[in-house]
């Protein structure tokens, strides 16, 4: 079915395999580019701002589940070149209201097929995930997101501090540490993947059904015409189309600000760090929500540490040494052993925060503009089920089932989702 | 974005300071309707570049005061309405 029309189309590069490894290396030939360049077309029937992975998944599954391939994605930079290159690359589903589970639990099940599905090696590594309790209250939310998960069929339970030691020997569970580890809740299925790859793979796998993909190429104006909207301006020249969906994350209410739509939306920087490559010692990924801290081990044998997003909203890349310091004696809390590891290189991304910690998606007041924001310091791990449902609510223009609790309107109708107690640093 | 001019402390570290965030009429409670007073809740200009914003010396003073900041640099200079300084 969606196999055989995804093969029937594919005018572009051939497809990776051993084989084809084994030829390049011995023909010597160069590999043929991963994507096409085209032609800025007057037309088209979807347009997508931003070219990261939301971009990219939803003009995917687009044209695989739905066979609407008249698709541009539009990027003012590089593909991938904002959030979806700058996060920490976790997953997981261990979340807290039941919308929530049920979201990131189907990404999750698309991430595990992904690599086969889009021919491209995502390198995901399903290495499990620790959230550490260090207080009374932290260990009861923690039961909480445990049964709520259950009940969802998500792998989630709280263990104790010896199977803390256990999982990762190299922590400090002793009474007399600062924070002291009281329980964690351990979620076998969440794991770290190969972002960039991630991003790659969409963007061939479109490209090869005939998705049109547009780097460099900012949006200047939206036009908007009696509620309807008309068509896009960009860097070079316009494109007429009746259905534009905003996935800029960061960028998105400046976005939106020209439909002349209001989005309750606010862009936090969110600081990361990764240190020199050791050998593999981190079995799992290692979350405090307390010391707004978090720890994977990549496969190149780097540790990947996160925080929460800075202390007041943003649109700077920059670093800082606050961050630095702060995390530092954040991640020695935890694990002293690692006194002597070298930083190698900080950096940050545009967080789009919501009041609720949940994301917004799905139709806006301007007829054909809809919006896939909101994605705060979660928008990776919900990718590819942000792409399925959104391709979804453009083919069929009906909000699907598992997006329905996420609309604009829920806030001038005061349905929050309340996401915060699993979503605010717990990645 | 190092030092906020505090117009009590004069330039102090940024540490010391909370971010309460961009500063709005509050609307009037006699008139407004649910939708309005949820707009005001939620809704944010999220503004890229300059913007008047409100901080709290929580660490020195603890008083309000407003800064301009453009957000896409973190550079901050005082306000420019002297009406800012002295009552936020």
């Amino acid at each position: 079915m969606a196999d055989a029309r995804r093969f029937a189309r594919r005018p572009g590069p051939a497809r990776y395999s051993a084989l084809a490894l084994l030829r390049h290396g011995v023909v010597g030939h160069p590999w043929s580019p991963a994507w096409r360049t085209h032609e800025l077309k007057r037309k088209y029937q979807v347009v997508i701002v931003g070219g990261g992975i939301h971009g990219l998944a939803t003009a995917y599954y687009l044209a695989r589940n739905h066979g609407i391939t008249d698709v541009a994605v539009l990027d003012k930079g590089y593909l991938g070149g904002g959030g979806s290159g700058r996060n920490t690359a976790i997953l997981r589903s261990n979340y807290l209201t039941p919308e929530g589970v049920r979201f990131y639990d189907r990404s999750l099940e698309l991430y595990r097929g992904l690599a086969a599905d889009l021919n491209f090696n995502v390198m995901f590594s399903r290495k499990g995930h620790l959230t550490l309790a260090h207080s009374d209250t932290s260990l009861r939310t923690m039961r909480w997101r445990a049964e709520v998960n259950k009940v969802s069929g998500v792998d989630s339970d709280v263990i104790g501090p010896e199977d803390v030691k256990r999982l990762v020997p190299q922590m400090d569970i002793t009474d007399g540490a600062r924070y002291p580890i009281l329980g964690a809740l351990y979620h076998p299925p969440g794991g770290i993947i190969r972002h960039d790859a991630v991003v790659w793979g969409y963007a061939r796998a479109a490209d090869s059904l005939g998705v049109h993909l547009h780097q460099d190429t900012e949006v200047t104006g939206i036009d908007v015409s009696a509620g309807r909207l008309t068509g896009v301006r960009t860097t070079r020249g316009d494109i007429a189309a009746p259905i534009v969906v905003n996935a800029t994350a960061g960028w998105a209410t400046l976005v939106a600000d020209m439909a002349g739509v209001r989005l309750p939306v606010q862009t936090f920087p969110l600081q990361a760090a990764v240190t020199e490559p050791v050998k593999p010692f981190l079995r799992t990924v290692v979350v405090s929500g307390t010391l707004h801290v978090y720890v994977s081990q990549t496969a190149r044998g780097e540790l990947v540490f996160g925080a929460s997003v800075d202390p007041f909203a943003s649109y700077s890349t920059r670093g800082s040494l606050e961050f630095t310091e702060g995390l530092a004696s954040h991640v020695l809390a935890l694990m002293p052993s690692l006194a002597k590891l070298r930083l190698l290189r900080q950096w940050s991304g545009l967080c789009d925060m919501t009041p609720d910690f949940a994301p917004i998606m799905g139709p806006t007041d301007v007829d054909g503009f809809l919006v896939d924001v909101g994605w705060g310091t979660y928008g990776f791990k919900a990718g590819p089920v942000a792409g399925e449902t959104m391709a979804e609510c453009i083919a069929t223009g009906r909000m699907p089932q598992l997006i329905s609790s996420f609309g604009l309107d829920r806030f001038a109708q005061g349905r929050l989702v309340g996401e915060k107690g699993a979503a605010a640093v717990g990645h | 974005m190092n030092l906020l001019p505090c117009p009590w402390c004069g330039p102090r570290d940024a540490e010391e300071f909370g971010y309460i965030g961009e500063t709005g009429a509050r609307p009037d409670p006699r008139t407004t309707t649910p939708k309005e007073w949820r707009d005001y809740l939620y809704l944010r200009r999220n503004v890229a570049g300059w913007t008047t914003e409100r901080w709290y010396h929580r660490m020195g003073c603890r008083r309000y005061l407003l800064v301009e900041r453009d957000t896409t640099t973190n550079e901050v200079r005082p306000p420019h309405s002297a009406a800012g300084r002295r009552r936020p």
